[in-house]
């Protein structure tokens, strides 16, 4: 019993970390995105520096991250911030690119104000790739959570290097199990919520 | 009711213009068409009007008021905007992209909704249609959502681009004669765009034929420009079929019918003989207190002492003053006796028509 408690603990520990993460990397990528999406000059250098920092391996990055930040939820959010960028600047701009562009000069024509236009039509319109941005994130960070647990976090992955250092298997397969379990409940979870947020993808075209 | 005065635009890194000098008033409750080829500047002087461009120089008013003064939102808003390619909202519901306007505007829910319901009907959509999204509908469908849209806070104004551009010809042609079924009633000031002559000539109160690079070749009623072309690029354009173009827009109604042969049943038969020897004919009317009857020859009043007692046969082709002079040619060349009789309500009658006098008509 004490294990499950412990194992319950860990598997909050790793969601919150990862929607933490998600989280803040929306809240940088969103309006990111918007700006790259309308100054499109900067586009490529952002996704530059994105790309440069998803390269970078995760290891490395935390163990050079301890010398400023020691081992801290800083620390390690730093870390997994900087790899959801890439994957949700990218589907924020390519979201915001795949509004047709008929449909924002009628809305424009229509007198919508650019504020209207953006909350009302763009994004709504982008939400469906950005919400598969937002899975892959989410999927690629319940992984790297994991790697955190060097650093004393780790949620589910503290289990993983336990193992590793007892040469026990039992925590092993329990912590990877569970963050492939959390990893898939995640992924179907978000695909429900698009399902239910964007009903209009689901309209099929009718009689021609 | 909406004026440009001397418009000139040029886009940015081109030199040539794409409209040049532009003066042209589309009175209050009348259709202007802009029609030419593409790259005349027709769709560009329509956006300048709604400020989705603005004019290089030049001025452009609505209602009077000059649209550069006034705030473009506000002014979009006050403006019934379709375009080709409809441009609905994919995410929202029939119902919520009709009432985007009215949105927009903030008008309370009831009013909205009742809105929407009087569109749905002036436009035969299906009510079962406003819970569907765009995506779920056929292209007429679509077209015709995108006209109830630009209707729903039923403004003064309306700008409409290639409105009924993107479906087959009967679907077309079914929604022009919806469209002017309305405009009749609801009196909108229009500024219609197509490339389409023929689209013009029916929905055109006045068309403005435009060359490339935005130069105003002539401006007046689809009749007149048919009758007269300003010049050999409006001619072109025209394309051939001018003169049955021209007389698919004059009524029967408008030209003066000869009177042409007619007897009534109680004149003798000799009388008969003697109008069709004086008209040349083989053949009279029968009028009875201006009821048209029918027509006898000289063959079936053989042994008859009135014109009465023969039987009055029916005409091939029977015209009212509604029919179109094109129609009227049409009757004629398929009836045997190329000869149309006139008649206005009922049997009223009031000549004969013939293809020759149909040709003076439009050689005049």
């Amino acid at each position: 019993m004490r294990n499950l408690d412990r194992i319950g603990e860990r598997l909050m520990e790793h969601a919150y970390l990862t929607f933490l993460a998600v989280g803040i990397g929306l809240l940088i990528c969103i309006p990111a995105g918007i700006y790259a999406h309308r100054h499109r000059r900067i586009y490529a250098p952002v996704t530059w520096f994105a790309g440069l920092l998803y390269t970078i391996p995760s290891l490395a990055l935390f163990a050079f991250l301890t010398t400023y930040t020691g081992l801290t939820t800083l620390t390690a959010e730093i870390g997994l911030v900087s790899y959801t960028l890439l994957i949700l600047v990218r589907n924020v701009v390519a979201g915001l690119d795949g509004v047709p562009v008929d449909t924002r000069e009628a809305a424009q024509g229509m007198g919508y104000t650019s504020r209207q236009l953006l909350w009302r039509v763009e994004l709504p319109l982008a939400f469906p790739v950005i919400l598969a941005g937002i899975r892959v994130a989410t999927v690629t960070i319940i992984g790297l959570v994991t790697v955190t647990s060097l650093i004393g976090k780790g949620g589910l992955g503290f289990f993983i290097l336990q193992g590793m250092r007892r040469f026990f298997s039992t925590p092993i397969i329990v912590g990877a199990g569970l963050s492939v379990l959390l990893a898939v409940t995640a992924d179907v979870t978000l695909l429900g919520l698009q399902k239910l947020l964007t009903p209009w993808t689901r309209a099929r075209a009718g009689p021609a | 009711m909406i004026r440009l005065v001397d418009v000139v635009k040029r886009f940015p890194n081109s030199t040539a213009l794409a409209v040049d000098h532009l003066t042209l008033e589309v009175e209050e409750g009348e259709t202007a068409v802009l029609v030419g080829p593409s790259g005349c500047g027709k769709t560009t002087t329509m956006k300048m009007i709604n400020r989705l461009e603005e004019p290089t120089s030049g001025s452009i008013y609505v209602d009077g008021r000059d649209v550069t003064l006034q705030d473009p939102v506000a002014l979009r808003r006050g403006i019934g905007y379709v375009i080709q390619t409809i441009g609905l909202l994919p995410h929202r519901t029939v119902a919520q992209n009709i009432a985007t306007v009215p949105e927009l505007l903030g008008w309370d829910g009831s009013r909205i909704q009742g809105r929407v319901k009087e569109l749905t009907g002036m436009l035969e959509l299906s009510r079962e249609l406003l819970s569907r999204y765009p995506s779920e509908l056929s292209g007429g469908q679509r077209q015709r959502v995108g006209v109830a849209r630009a209707l729903a806070a039923d403004p003064p104004v309306m700008l409409m681009d290639e409105p009924f551009g993107a479906v087959d010809p009967i679907v077309r042609a079914r929604l022009q004669d919806q469209f002017l079924d309305i405009q009749d009633r609801l009196k909108k000031t229009i500024l219609f765009v197509t490339h389409d002559i023929d689209e013009a000539i029916k929905m055109a109160d006045r068309i403005a034929i435009l060359n490339a690079g935005g130069i105003l070749e002539q401006y007046d009623s689809p009749k007149e420009i048919l009758r007269e072309p300003a010049n050999d690029f409006v001619k072109e354009f025209l394309g051939s079929e001018r003169g049955l173009k021209r007389l698919a827009l004059m009524k029967v109604g408008e030209i003066e019918v000869e009177e042409g042969p007619a007897v009534s049943p109680e004149d003798s038969a000799g009388r008969a003989q003697g109008v069709m020897q004086t008209f040349g004919t083989t053949w009279v009317s029968v009028v009875k207190d201006g009821e048209l009857l029918g027509w006898v020859d000289s063959q079936s009043l053989a042994g008859k002492a009135t014109v009465g007692e023969a039987t009055a046969r029916r005409f091939s082709a029977y015209l009212t003053a509604e029919s179109s002079l094109r129609e009227a040619l049409d009757a004629l060349i398929t009836s045997k006796t190329q000869v149309a009789a006139v008649v206005w309500e009922g049997q009223r009658y009031r000549g004969i028509l013939t293809a020759e006098r149909i040709s003076t008509e439009i050689v005049s």
